[in-house]
């Protein structure tokens, strides 16, 4: 075969359930307690420090990362059942979500040792909130035309220029950017890019928040200004940032985060159409539900993957690209299934709201962490065909 | 599939690809070449792998003859072995021994109710029965007044009107008319028409991802040697995200069909968990094949549009195999009644408990 996919049926194991049900026992707490209510996922401000500190208590941060980081040696299955229950319940993950997922597992392979124990441990007790500085106003999709600068100097480097789209810049402790440390060479232009690891309280940093079509407030641009970066805060290989900033991207792109983030509304259409719905209705409940399954089927087997340390990235970008496709149609496919609501049911308030606030957010989820595009060029290569 | 299913899994991949090549069937107009693959096959055992060898057949696991599906999709495999391999499972549950030769299984169709009335006689039509012409003897799952019954049919006893299917098989109605069965025994509990269809289903999906699988081989390959504008078709982006959504498609395809297979084969019976993973496969390796045929064909541009080229063995197949055992549409209402039924709070606990 030219291209062998792979999706074995993984089932979680028996102490994944066990986990699933502590963390719906402690979600529930949480939402009778008011920190935060399941059917607000529009709620303007989801940064949470108390709630991030009490996830971090509950050994459920840094879950796979090792004990003397202040991790749990856990499986990234375990991982998983956790990110699904806090997804499906619309806990407020901000503060926590990009560290846990992303930044720790950076500063895991390439920070210097006195970094890793300064930092992981407070990333797992959910102190600290970290941003991704990638994409520049002239570079997004295209990742290597960031022209930002690290420049050295005594015992550091001096940054110069602008992020943007940054999401959490505003309240992040952290930021993993890449910035241009030499030009690019002929033979090679992702070349002359460094990953850094910039304190956001360093003098010369200024975060200017961007409004979103939903109305709410979540990234931002960054601009610096003379800003020092110590040498211990450089990540990787000088120049070499490419071949990290590719392989980081595999983590964010096949977990349940990839296709859940619309789920909502699909429950309250369940809800409103009640239990005994007409033929089109069932049909199509029955078809979403489908797809549903098919989705998370994909992710759990990725998740299986990264498990056996195996590099899924052609599956994990697949999974990344038909799941946010399906996460954007889904509040317009439950909109018109909407039509064949009784026009009695109580809860038709709420559907009409939450179908209303995923429309609005619908159109970034195939942008944010790679276009569709650009995960399909992805694809093309893993086929063969570039 | 898991890593003991290889031998079975080996040995079905070697006949199809010694003697099922596409390429020698697609140009045989005599079709010679059916008789010495199902004696290959028969000789192999694997029309019988769901069948005890206490009931004449080789035993293999469920997870064994799902794998021995997804392979026969990939060959595009045009005799019917899915068939039999159903209804030696059928006659097995209800202890029944299978005889030789080719079997198919009625009814195909949710909608078909064939009854088998005091006197021992069997009764109704079954509409889409693949490669009934083809078969020696029909197993049948029929209603009775004591319940659901297995009963094994001689072909021969029914009266078969010849149809042909999208994909070029056989697809006949199947009447009885007051045929006497060779026997018959009671479904055991919990075997209902219901179940029958999602065994098929699951059947007919592992064979559609298979398809897609050659479909997305075939079509990778072309883009790569097909030159057009002095370039490799598939160095155009255009070419290239049309075959990364074919990927996807197939990728969707191949793990709710494994997924669903897997399911069947570590369940104790039909239960509500198995109910959504083969109705959700059907759905899914059904929409797969709309949206993956329509893109290996355009990739291929007009020859693939010819009968000379071997792609529409696969493409018309995986279209074809959409409604057999219920259609995605059908699925998907049964899918959504229950999901309702049960209420939106238990829909993500049904989901996160696969
Ligand atoms: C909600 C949200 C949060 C984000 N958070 C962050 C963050 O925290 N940190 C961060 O660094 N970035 C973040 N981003 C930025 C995101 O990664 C970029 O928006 C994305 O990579 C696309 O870049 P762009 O917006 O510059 O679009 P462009 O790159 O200008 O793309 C515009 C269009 O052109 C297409 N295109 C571009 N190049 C090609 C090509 N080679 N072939 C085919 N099509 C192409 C794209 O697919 C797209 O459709 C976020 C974005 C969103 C929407």
């Amino acid at each position: 075969m030219t291209a062998a996919l792979r999706f074995d049926p993984i089932r979680l194991p028996p102490v994944c359930e066990e986990l699933r049900k502590e963390v719906r026992a402690f979600l529930a707490e949480e939402i009778a307690a008011g920190t935060f209510d399941p059917n607000k996922p529009q709620r303007e401000d989801s940064d949470a420090p108390e709630f991030s500190r009490r996830v971090g208590e509950r050994g459920w941060l840094g879950m796979t990362w090792p004990k003397k980081y202040g991790g749990h040696e856990r499986t990234f299955l375990e991982r998983y059942v956790v990110t699904e229950e806090m997804r499906i319940a619309n806990a407020p993950t901000r503060r926590f979500f990009v560290a846990d997922r992303q930044s720790g597992p950076v500063l895991l392979k390439y920070a210097p040792e006195h970094i890793k124990m300064d930092i992981l441990p407070r990333i797992c007790r959910g102190e600290l909130c970290f941003a991704i500085g990638m994409s520049e106003p002239n570079s997004g999709s295209d990742l290597f035309a960031a022209k930002t600068k690290a420049t050295k100097t005594d015992g550091g480097y001096l940054i110069n220029g602008s992020k943007i789209w940054t999401t959490s810049a505003h309240i992040a402790d952290y930021m993993i950017a890449i910035f241009r440390t030499s030009p690019p060479t002929k033979e090679n232009r992702r070349h002359g890019l460094t990953q850094f690891l910039v304190n956001m309280k360093s003098p010369g940093i200024k975060v200017n928040p961007i409004a979103q079509i939903t109305g709410q407030y979540e990234f931002n641009e960054v601009v610096f200004t003379d800003v020092f970066v110590p040498d211990d805060h450089l990540l990787g290989e000088v120049d070499g940032a490419w071949k990290q900033a590719t392989s980081e991207l595999a983590y964010e792109r096949s977990g349940p985060e990839r296709f859940l983030e619309t789920y909502y509304v699909l429950t309250e259409l369940v809800r409103a159409l009640g239990s005994d719905p007409d033929t089109r209705g069932a049909e199509g409940i029955g078809r979403l539900v489908a797809q549903l399954h098919t989705m998370r089927r994909m992710s759990v087997s990725v998740a299986g993957m990264l498990q056996a340390g195996k590099e899924p990235v052609v599956e994990a970008s697949i999974v990344k690209d038909i799941g946010t496709i399906w996460e954007q149609q889904l509040p317009h496919r439950v909109r018109e299934l909407a039509a064949f609501v009784d026009g009695e049911a109580s809860n038709h308030a709420t559907l009409d709201e939450l179908t209303a606030f995923a429309t609005k957010l619908a159109p970034k989820l195939t942008i944010q962490g790679g276009t569709t595009e650009v995960l399909r060029g992805i694809i093309a290569r893993g086929l063969g065909l570039r | 599939m898991t890593e003991t299913d290889n031998i079975v899994v080996e040995t079905a991949e070697k006949i199809f690809a010694d003697l099922a090549d596409p390429q020698t069937i697609n140009a045989d107009k005599a079709e010679t070449w059916k008789a010495p693959l199902w004696q290959a096959l028969s000789e192999s055992g694997l029309p019988l792998s769901w069948v005890p060898e206490e009931f004449g057949g080789s035993g293999a696991s469920l997870a064994e003859g799902f794998g021995v599906l997804n392979a026969a999709g990939r060959a595009g495999l045009a005799v019917p072995l899915a068939e039999t391999m159903l209804a030696g499972w059928l006659l097995a549950q209800g202890k029944i021994a299978a005889p030789e030769g080719a079997m198919t299984i009625a009814p195909a169709h949710p909608k078909d109710r064939l009854t088998l009335d005091a006197d021992g006689k069997l009764s109704g039509r079954a509409r889409s029965v693949p490669f009934a012409q083809d078969a020696q003897h029909v197993a049948v799952l029929a209603q009775s007044a004591a319940g659901a019954k297995i009963a094994l049919v001689p072909a021969s006893a029914c009266r078969i009107d010849r149809g042909l299917g999208l994909g070029g098989d056989a697809s006949d109605v199947v009447t009885f008319d007051k045929v006497a069965p060779i026997t018959t025994a009671p479904a055991p509990q919990g075997l209902d028409q219901t179940s029958l269809m999602l065994m098929g289903a699951v059947a007919r999906s592992l064979q559609i991802a298979g398809a897609l699988e050659t479909l997305l081989d075939r079509s990778v390959t072309y883009a790569n040697e097909r030159v057009a504008f002095e370039k490799k078709i598939g160095k155009f982006q255009a070419v290239q995200h049309n075959l990364a959504k074919l990927a996807g498609e197939t990728s969707a395809a191949l793990a709710a069909a494994t997924s669903a297979a897997d399911a069947i084969s570590s369940a104790e019976g039909f239960d509500d968990a198995v109910f959504l993973e083969a109705s959700a496969a059907k759905i899914r390796c059904a929409e797969a094949a709309e949206k993956g045929a329509a893109i290996a064909h355009q990739v291929h541009g007009a020859i693939g549009f010819t009968r000379e080229h071997i792609l529409h063995r696969f493409s018309l197949r995986a279209l074809a195999w959409r409604d057999d055992f219920g259609n995605e549409s059908h699925w998907a209402v049964e899918l959504g009644r229950k999901v309702a039924a049960r209420g939106a709070d238990d829909l993500w606990p049904l989901v996160a408990s696969r």
